[in-house]
């Protein structure tokens, strides 16, 4: 664990010391659970956005990207409810991998900027999304049971259960970290983002490289969406990934990963999903009134920022 | 750079006349006019964002600004104060949540996109903390400003087109802007010149907030209520503004002008699907691929100029 | 280069000003009678329905209500919804509507305020605003009329009553509300709350009213928070179709409903509120849901419908009859309401379509 992940690590343990002081039922089995059930969503879609930030771009239209997925996926389900989940969980990648490969053709062949391409996806993905739904949405009965069930039931360790789909996001972290660690993509992918220039002159491709990461942060967006039809039993098209890519980013940035690319790990992105995802729960077991919610989650992501930048500074 | 402005303006006329063959209700000057107080606020903050993403950086606080200080403003005014002390106090207002962001990346050298992350969250909520769900309503003397006409021109589009002619020549005309346009350009080089990088990154945030200032007043006029759930979103429209006008989000390039242009674009867009009953599902894909279009459009018109200098 | 940035700049405004003085003399001097009397020039009543926001079922089958009478009543019918349900995304619909020519435009509101003045602009040009659903709370003034989908009082009441036969009228309860500024929902809370003081309900208690914002993820947080904090909650009632769907889903997950895996031993915990059949048949059909209430949203679109195709000024106490429908009375401050609340359940859930 390097220094920036252990500034989130302490953050995060300070914040559950302090939260759990005040509601001791924090630590309740129920309570870790809930916060289980919210880290397999962010942290699939965080690995994808991980890799596009570390070459230095960023992908706003992964919400966008998981909705129409969420509703495509909810349209194949309606059609054939009996498809096999591995078929259901392709199909999501798939979906997500198109829109991906949309962005990064655009992004590669166009030579546009990426925070300029999914701000735009992020709007025209969102309209084909309710363009596909026609208007209604899918509900719990074209979700079969079998998908659902992955959300809340898998292994459990200490009255904790460790639900499948937190394995899945689990196993695509530990994938992600395999990829960026040990492989000459991953070592392409930090290289781009460090200097672009000396990449290139070293021989790397940048295209194949840019290419590969916005297909695989759309493909990844893409399985997030059949998670997220799994884990809440219905897929509206407006509200499925709504705002999503902000707290993303924010998990992202927080775990210690440079925006402006070549830096990041895998483990500060999740513990910064952990992180967001324990203020979430937080702010409803502490019973903080709706009204001063938004708030107090400003002011955490701040202190975390401020933490960090004062951490970095300190042993600098 | 200066040639980037083109491509809204070309993207702007092959707009207008597909527009008008869409419906035959669009044409309508008066109607454009009054439509325009709808976009009054965002114009205002994008002439203040081109100078924040030219310098490199990014402000998504704009919108949880303008809310925060349209609140507190319609709070003062209900409090009793005077019109003329709450512009006052709803500029400094705006100035000084502009300049926290500001000082936050200049003196703590913390990366703006985190730093307006987590004001944008701040601001709106300290608006909802105070207020909850109940607005507040303005007083019948301070609304109306969308409706008043100089010259048969709504008075927000005037305090547009000032601003505009104000900011255009600080960014293009002034020292100052060329600062800006350096320190976007490189950061260090520009420290290394003794340009004064600090202090030019928190009046460029502070400018923002000024606008937001402006805007909120504007907002509080033409609703009569102020509610901190007002102008949500407004932050991505601003930003897509001042990126179709040619700004390059690294910094280093943007224009006024096209800023300008980009925001006329928008706001025709939109008003034309809208009056020819265009669903809002279409007009989302359409805006999206707008956006890319119009970018591409100018990548291309690079690539031609470049083409056509070198061959001269 | 001064040559083209000069050219970008002119270039457009030309083009504006060539355009717009040519047509724009024409355009308002005809505007108000065209929008004033459609009938007289003969053309069809423009009616367009401007809901909280797209995708959204519920609003997609008021919708259904206007289109069925669209052809006998003779008008030109049309949707037009935001792309979100923020306060202030139905203006520029609004204004873009009426540039457009329609006569009566019939308004879900997103806001009770923030539509004001530009609800008073439509007026001033003869256009008929009518609220449907989701009124202009303390704003009545600002519209014509208001149909809504039954008496609001009566809801608050109705939900708590059928939260509590199914609890057996004792035990702990919570709400799970959609966002905290709504005003129908929490003109509802409000009913429940006075509807508590009677003796009947003595046995039971409100412990805690949490927002999940009608949003899927945070109603989820919310309702698994409830299950934490309250080990003795007895009844969950969600008045929001969202925030019902995410609550049985949680409850599914659970285990704790009554029959459920984990509800050994103990009663489990009571689900119920608004929503339409379409979303709970799932979990009507496995038990985590026995009862819910909603109406026929179909209802106020074709009274509404009706309305605005008679071009009626109404007042409290007019009455009228829609053929097929039957007898409506104005009610206070202009509202009418459109029929009366219908309890789902197993029996009669798959009756219903929407």
């Amino acid at each position: 664990m390097g220094k920036r992940e252990g500034i989130a690590f302490g953050f995060l343990v300070l914040l559950s010391g302090v939260a759990g002081l005040k509601e001791p039922r924090l630590f309740q089995p129920q309570s870790i659970e809930s916060v289980l059930l919210w880290m397999p969503l962010i942290t699939v879609v965080a690995m994808g956005q991980l890799l596009v930030i570390l070459t230095g771009g960023i992908d706003l239209s992964i919400g966008s990207i998981l909705g129409f997925s969420g509703i495509g996926v909810g349209l194949v389900l309606k059609a054939n409810p009996h498809l096999p989940l591995p078929i259901v969980f392709l199909a999501g990648l798939a979906i997500g991998l198109a829109l991906g490969a949309f962005n990064a053709a655009v992004i590669v062949w166009g030579k546009i900027s990426p925070l300029i391409v999914t701000i735009g996806t992020l709007a025209a993905f969102r309209g084909l999304t309710f363009i596909l739904s026609k208007g209604d949405q899918i509900d719990s009965s074209m979700i079969p049971d079998s998908l659902t069930v992955l959300a809340h039931s898998g292994i459990t360790i200490a009255h904790v259960t460790l639900s499948w789909l937190l394995i899945l996001a689990l196993t695509i972290a530990l994938i992600t970290f395999a990829t960026l660690g040990f492989t000459t993509f991953g070592r392409n992918v930090f290289a781009l983002g460090s200097n672009a220039d000396a990449a290139r002159l070293r021989g790397i491709s940048s295209g194949s490289v840019q290419f590969a990461v916005y297909a695989i942060c759309g493909a990844l967006a893409g399985l997030a969406g059949v998670m997220y039809a799994s884990r809440f039993g219905f897929v509206n098209p407006g509200s499925a990934g709504s705002s999503f890519e902000l707290t993303v980013i924010a998990a992202v940035a927080i775990g210690g990963t440079k925006l402006t690319g070549g830096s990041g790990s895998v483990l500060g992105v999740l513990l910064g999903c952990l992180l967001l995802s324990c203020i979430n729960v937080f702010l409803s077991l502490l019973g903080i009134d709706a009204n001063y919610q938004m708030l107090t989650y400003g002011l955490v992501i701040l202190i975390a920022i401020l933490t960090d930048a004062a951490a970095r500074r300190g042993k600098a | 750079m200066k040639d980037r402005p083109i491509v809204p303006a070309v993207l702007l006329v092959i707009g207008t006349i597909l527009a008008s063959r869409l419906s035959p209700h669009f044409l309508d000057i008066h109607y454009l006019l009054d439509t325009s107080t709808l976009y009054a606020e965002t114009g205002l903050m994008a002439l203040a964002m081109t100078f924040v993403i030219i310098s490199g950086n990014i402000d998504l606080s704009v919108g949880s600004n303008l809310v925060l200080t349209a609140c507190l403003s319609a709070k003062l005014l209900a409090a009793g104060w005077g019109i003329p002390s709450v512009v006052v106090a709803a500029c400094l207002m705006g100035t000084c949540f502009g300049a926290i962001n500001g000082w936050l990346v200049a003196k703590l050298k913390l990366p703006s996109f985190l730093v307006t992350l987590g004001t944008m969250a701040i601001y709106r909520g300290i608006a909802q903390a105070m207020l909850g769900p109940a607005s507040v309503k303005l007083p019948k003397a301070f609304t109306g400003l969308d409706q008043l006409l100089w010259f048969k021109i709504p008075v927000p589009f005037l305090i547009f087109l000032f601003a505009t002619l104000v900011t255009g020549l600080i960014l293009h005309r002034t020292v100052f802007g060329r600062w800006v346009f350096s320190i976007g350009t490189s950061e260090r080089a520009s420290t290394y010149s003794g340009l004064p990088v600090d202090r030019t990154k928190i009046i460029v945030f502070a400018l923002s907030g000024l606008m937001c200032g402006i805007g909120a007043l504007l907002i509080d006029s033409r609703l009569g209520v102020a509610r901190h759930d007002l102008a949500r979103g407004i932050e991505l429209d601003v930003i897509t503004v001042v990126v179709v006008g040619g700004a390059a989000i690294t910094g280093g390039k943007g224009s006024t002008l096209g800023t300008v242009l980009a925001l006329f674009l928008v706001m025709l867009v939109r008003t034309a699907m809208g009056v020819a009953n265009v669903k809002a599902e279409y007009q989302l894909t359409v805006i999206g691929g707008l956006l890319i279009l119009a970018v591409l459009a100018g990548n291309l018109g690079q690539l031609f100029n470049r083409r056509s200098a070198a061959r001269r | 280069m001064n040559f083209q940035r000069k050219f970008a700049l002119l270039l457009p405004i030309l083009a504006l000003v060539a355009a717009g003085c040519g047509k724009g003399s024409t355009e308002t001097a005809s505007s108000p009678e065209a929008s004033g009397s459609p009938a007289a020039t003969g053309e069809k009543v423009k009616v367009v329905f401007i809901p909280k926001n797209t995708g959204n079922p519920y609003f997609t089958q008021v919708a259904k209500g206007f289109e069925s009478s669209a052809a006998s009543l003779g008008i030109d019918f049309n949707t037009q919804a935001p792309a979100t349900g923020d306060a202030t995304s139905q203006l520029e619909v609004i204004k873009n509507q009426v540039q457009g020519g329609a006569n009566v435009i019939v308004i879900s509101a997103n806001s009770p305020d923030a539509l004001n003045e530009a609800l008073d602009q439509a007026k001033e040009k003869g256009v008929e605003v009518i609220t449907v659903d989701s009124d202009l709370t303390g704003n009545e003034s600002h519209r014509d009329a208001a149909v809504l989908p039954t008496d609001f009082s009566k809801i608050g009441p109705a939900q708590l009553e059928l939260l509590a036969k199914t609890m057996n009228y004792e035990g702990e309860f919570a709400i799970l509300s959609a966002t905290t500024d709504a005003p129908n929902q929490n003109a509802w809370i409000e009913g429940m709350k006075t509807a508590m003081k009677n003796p009947t309900y003595a046995k039971m208690k409100l412990v805690e009213i949490v927002y999940g914002d009608d949003e899927p993820q945070k109603s989820s947080t919310e309702a698994e928070g409830l299950l934490t904090k309250h080990p003795n909650l007895r009844g969950i009632l969600s008045p929001t179709s969202v925030g019902l769907a995410a609550t049985a889903q949680v409850l599914e997950n659970s285990g704790l409903y009554p029959g459920g895996p984990k509800a050994t031993g103990r009663p489990g915990i009571v689900l119920t509120g608004l929503s339409t059949p379409n979303q709970m048949k799932k979990a009507v059909a496995k038990g985590v849901v026995a009862s819910f209430q909603l109406w026929d949203p179909a209802d106020m679109g074709t009274i509404a419908a009706y309305l605005g195709a008679k071009k009626m000024k109404v007042k409290p106490g007019d009455t009228f009859e829609i053929p097929g429908k039957g007898k409506f009375t104005v009610g206070e401050k202009n509202v009418i309401y459109a029929g009366s609340l219908l309890t789902f359940d197993k029996t009669n859930i798959d009756k219903y379509d929407f």
